[in-house]
Parts: structure tokens; sequence; C-alpha cells
């Protein structure tokens, strides 16, 4: 088997010394990021993404990837214990978590939420392991015009899906798109949109920049206006016989886990869909298969195994096509391309070609990484519940310090920092506007992609537009982005309520 | 809500605007056998989003003239407060870091957001500015070799190179 031989490469990689340290590190961060409210994985990897400049970029990867994970694992700890999501992914776990913990069974509601992670973040990595390849193989073949039309169809599912208001979803798109094109012009060199000549554009718009700015100190802004109550903490104590009593209450979920898993997996992928839609998706599953369905929101145990399984398949899900194709399919995993770029890695077919070792060690780092969160998260419980009671003030300090100092640490620029700070107030402002921003980031990052890839095929077929059309696979993405796009006009005329999203506001971060 | 919707709908076009009008300094038009130009697809991609602001726009316009008076507010009188405070504190210590440097500007914020917005105690306030900043100045200067910018306090820094570098 070439994938077990890849595999076992991949694991002498991950399991080196340093590899292992950033990973149980990054995983216990991310854990504590979940848990806080108002810091969910896009927020910990934007944040911390400049200062992983310390450590070789495989690791720094492997350290941004075990907070994603862990941030999944950590999101259930507040729903439960708060009864606020510790992250928008975590929405539908507070429907059956918050009543398990109000009566007394918070313990048994943790130990659900992390046997659910786990065997959704397994099963999604085992599935993530077999199409990774294959998939990567027929991306071989993809030249501009293909590299274009898959672009598209990124952002035509968020139209189509995405849930939210239609036009304003076409804004951040063209916003981030446009944005991403201040700086040089990558054909003819010469300078654009550099917003009368301020020195700082000519190098164009970091996507850290943008992330520091919405999910740093915009999401800072946000949760200070949320949060204007105090939520009340549960008590949770674990004792060894509360973890049998868990174990043995979730056999009767393993249906959940499973329609979880493969839900999570397959929704994740699709850029505008992520974890979060995957995870009530889940709920609503779960809900209609249940033998027990009116159970559902009064504390059943298969409410909070569904969304957490499905959050965590969905996490992997979404690295797929970031790794294989070069298309983020979540925010977070845009980051994370972003972050690769930066250190020299382009994600895409070729890079399993030139750097299988990065690859294989990544994808080996994310069944370790599963391992780690589970225990850890049961094993460091109680520290957790103890952080919840951390001040707000104290944490929303302490962050903007960060944003300013990661955000001026890349680059060396003031620059950044004023742009961070720009950014945080205007996405503050759109979100409290139903503006959605996972599109604007996704935008940002794909932009350069585009426009080269759109310049490039035209160049090569010496202007001629239907090349993009011709081509058999270009052809098939650009009928299937047709199709995206003309999805809400029908639905617009035909009232079917396809989409219901059980909580629209829940924000855009997933 | 109604008010700002429309506020910022208005702002988005005009900076739409802006992009289009930057974007003609480069060729926006097809250039034979080479497709479009450079400022192609930043002139297009903004009409588009200029028209689908003014699509905004106008929705919220008829809204406006449908039910006159009866929107909520934007923010909340005591939330504004909040917001504003916290936003014109980061604007200050980021102006601040140009002149005094990071490591006065960082502490100063620290010392005024946990003790007058915060209303924390004052060892809790003022553990965290004094062990901020020198574990940012460890962590970035010392272990990353990452100089962040100190301003007219960068003399008092010099006795500290030589003796860590």
């Amino acid at each position: 088997m070439d994938v077990l031989q890849h595999l076992a490469d991949g694991f002498a990689i991950s399991l080196l010394p340093l590899n292992l340290g950033v990973l149980i590190l990054g995983v216990t961060v991310g854990l504590f990021i979940g848990a806080m409210p108002g810091l969910g994985s896009v927020n910990g990897v934007a944040i911390l993404l400049p200062i992983t400049f310390l450590v070789p970029p495989a690791s720094a990867i492997i350290f941004l990837a075990a907070i994603y994970y862990g941030a999944m694992y950590g999101g259930a700890i507040s729903s439960i214990l708060l009864g606020i999501p510790g992250a928008s992914t975590a929405v539908a776990t507070t429907f059956d978590g918050r009543p398990l913990a109000q009566k007394g069974q918070a313990g048994l509601a943790l130990i659900a939420a992390a046997v659910g992670s786990f065997v959704g973040g397994t099963v999604s990595v085992v599935l993530f392991t077999l199409f990774a390849a294959p998939l990567a193989d027929v991306a071989l073949a993809f030249g501009p015009a293909e590299e274009f039309a898959l672009v598209l169809l990124a952002f035509t599912t968020f139209l189509a899906l995405g849930g939210d208001d239609v036009l304003k979803t076409v804004i951040m798109i063209v916003l981030g798109l446009v944005l991403s094109t201040v700086g040089l012009d990558l054909i003819s060199g010469q300078p654009r949109l550099i917003f009368g000549d301020l020195p700082g554009f000519y190098s164009g718009i970091s996507f850290l920049v943008l992330a520091i700015g919405l999910y740093g100190v915009g999401e800072i802004l946000w949760t200070i206006e949320q949060t204007r109550h105090k939520p009340q903490v549960m008590p949770a104590h674990i004792r060894f016989s509360d973890l049998v009593a868990g174990f043995r209450a979730l056999k009767s979920s393993v249906m959940a886990m499973a329609s979880g898993s493969l839900l999570g997996y397959f929704v994740g992928m699709l850029p505008a869909a992520g974890a979060t839609p995957a995870s009530l998706m889940a709920y609503g599953v779960a809900k209609s298969t249940s033998r027990r369905p009116e159970e559902f929101g009064k504390g059943a145990v298969e409410g909070v195994v569904a969304p957490e399984t499905a959050n965590n398949a969905a996490s992997t899900g979404s690295l797929l096509p970031m790794l294989t194709l070069g298309i983020p399919g979540s925010p977070t995993t845009a980051l994370l391309l972003g972050g690769m770029v930066m250190w020299g890695l382009m994600p895409g077919p070729m890079l399993f070609i030139e750097q299988p070792e990065f690859v294989w060690g990544l994808i080996s780092s994310l069944y370790t990484a599963n391992v780690f969160a589970v225990v850890i998260n049961l094993a460091l419980i109680p520290l957790f519940v103890w952080s919840l009671r951390m001040p707000l003030p104290v944490l929303c300090a302490l962050v903007l310090v960060l944003c300013i100092v990661g955000g001026y640490t890349p680059n060396q620029k003031m620059h950044d920092v004023w742009l961070i700070a720009a950014f945080g107030i205007a996405g503050y402002v759109l979100r409290k506007l139903d503006y959605p921003l996972a599109p604007l980031v996704l935008a940002l990052v794909l932009g350069p992609l585009m426009e080269k890839s759109l310049r490039q095929a035209l160049i090569a077929a010496q202007g001629d537009v239907t090349t993009f059309i011709e081509r058999p696979i270009s052809g098939t993405f650009i009928a299937i982005a047709l199709l995206l796009f003309l999805l809400p006009l029908i639905r617009k005329l035909r009232h079917l309520p396809l989409f219901k999203r059980a909580a629209a506001s829940s924000g855009s971060s997933a | 809500m109604r008010v700002a919707e429309l506020m910022v709908a208005a702002l988005l076009m005009g900076l739409s605007g802006y992009f289009m009008l930057h974007a003609t300094a480069l060729p926006i038009g097809w250039e034979p056998g080479a497709g479009p130009g450079g400022g192609a697809f930043p002139f297009w991609l903004s009409l588009i989003m200029l028209a689908a602001v003014g699509g905004v726009f106008l929705r919220q316009f008829a809204g406006l003239l449908a039910d006159r008076g009866s929107s909520r507010p934007f923010v909340t009188r005591a939330a504004l407060r909040d917001l504003l405070f916290v936003g014109l504190s980061l604007v200050a210590t980021i102006a601040l870091i140009h002149v005094v440097g990071a490591y006065v500007a960082i502490p100063l914020f620290l010392l005024f957001y946990l003790r007058v917005m915060g209303n924390r105690g004052w060892r809790l306030t003022a553990t965290l500015a004094l062990v901020t900043p020198v574990v940012v100045f460890f962590f970035f200067e010392v272990a990353l070799k990452i100089l962040l910018p100190k301003g007219i306090t960068e003399p008092l820094f010099i006795p500290l190179y030589t003796l860590l570098f």
C-alpha cells in the first residue's frame, strides 16, 4: 500500500521531538482558545501565526493545525459550562450541552463532546488520507483555466450555500478580490491602487493584516458589545466512575457519530459551508433519526455528540481542498494557506510531489493531534473550568496587545498595525450589519491566484475567452458555478426554504 | 440600524468609485491577443461592487420610506461608550508607539484598559502591565531577533542590547 508507506514516512517526521512538542503545545493552546468565548480557531490562528516564525515551516504548520484541532474540541467546553458557544462552530452543542449541565451532568456532556470530537476527527482523517493523493493526482492536470474556474466555483458556493444576504456576499467577495490587487501588478509590474502613493501599499495588503484586524480586533469589539451580562459557570467534576458511565452512555450515539463524521467531512470541504453549518446539520440529522427525538433540547447525549463529531470532521474536511487544490475550505484554512505561501510552500498538487515529507508529516500529525486532544481535554477539564472564570477585560487587553505586536512583527511596519486597527473597526461594523466576513478573507487569499490564472489562461489562448468552456474540466466547473450562482435566484422565485439555518446570527467564523 | 446601513452602503459606494478611478491608471480594456490589461481586474470588479452596494442602498432606502422611525438603534448607548473607549485607546496606543515606543505604550495601554475600563484591582493591573512587556521583549527581541519600534526610548535599550547580543 502506497498510502501506508507515505503515512509511515509522515509519522517519522511528525513524531520528531520538536514537532511532537509544538503539536502538544498547539492542541493545549487550541483547547484554551476554543473554550474562551469570543475566541475560536480562526482568531487563534490569526493572532498566533506571527509568532510561529520561531520554528521551521513544517513545525509551524503542524502547530497551527493543532490549534485548529484543539479549538474544535475546546468550543464545546464553554457551550456546556457557560451555555454560550466558545466558538461559532459549537453553537449546536449548546442546545443539549447546557440542559445536561443544568441537570448536573456536565461531566457526562464534556465526555460525550470529547469522544464525539475524537471519533469525528479520526474518521475524517482516515478519509482525508485516502482521498488526498488521488485528488492531488487529478489536480495535476489543472492548467490556469481550470484554476480560474475552480476559484470561481469556490466563490459561488458562498452565494448558493452561505445562507447570507446574496448582495452583501457579492460585495464582500468583490471587495476582497479588489483589495488583493493592491500593490504591484503581477504581469506588468506597475503599481496599482496604492492610495495616494503610500509606500506601505506597494507590497500589497497581507492576508495576515486583514485576518488579525477582522478576527482579532474586530472580534474583541464584537465580544465587548455582546457580553454585557455575566454568564454563570456550571460546576463539573469528573471521577473515574463518570468516565465509565460516560462511555456506556455513548453506546446509543454510534449512529449520531457515524452520520456526523461523514456529513461533517463532506460539508467541511465546501468553502462556504464549513464547521458551523455542518454541526447544525448533523444535529438536525441526529434528531430526526433518533429513537427518542423528544429528548433533544432537554439534554440528549446524542445532541452533544452529533454536532461535536461533525465540527471536528469538518475541520479536517476543509483541509483537503486547501492542501490538494490550493482552495481553502474555511477561513481558518485560508489563513493556513496564507501562512504556507509566506513560508514558500505553495499548496496544491505540486506540493505532494515536491514536498511529500511535509505533506505526509502534516497528515500524520492530525492523527496524533486527535489522540492528544482527547487526552488533554479530559485530563485538564478542571483547568478549563477555572480558566473560564478569567475576567473578560484581561483577555481583551492581552489579545489587543498580541494583535498590535503580532501585526507588526511579520513585516516590521507600523503601516500594518494601523491597517489592522482600521480593518478591526470596519470589520466590526460590517459584521454588525450582517455582511459576511469569511468570503472577504477567502477572496483576499485567492485573489492573486484568480487574477493570475485568468490572465495566464487568456494569454495562452491568445485572448480567446472560449478556452474556459472548451476545456472539459474547466467547462464543468464553470457550469456548476453558473448553477450555484443561479440557485439563490431560483430559490427566491419558488420560496423554497432549502437551508434553514438555526442560528443565522451565529457569526461567520468557522 | 437603517441609518447605519445607508451610511455604510454609501461609504462602500464611494470606495468602489475610488477603486475604479485609480484602476484606470493601468489599461482596463482588452489587450489584443493577451486578454485584459493590468487595471481591468480591479476596475470591472469594482463596478460589480458598485452595482451590488447600490442594490443594498436602494433596498434600505425603500425600507426607510416604508417604516419611518421604527428602527432599533445600531448599538445601545452603554455599549457605544465601551466601544469608543476600546477603539480610542487602541488608536492612541498605536500613535504612542511612534513617539515613545512599544515598551512604554503597551504598559500604559494595559494600565489604562484594566484599571479604568476593566475596573480591575491595582495588583492585577500592575502585574500584567509589568510582566507583559518583559515577556514581549524576551520573546520577540531576544528569541526571534525582531526589534519592536522604540521611538525616543531607543537609547535606553542600548545597554540591554550590549548585554544580550
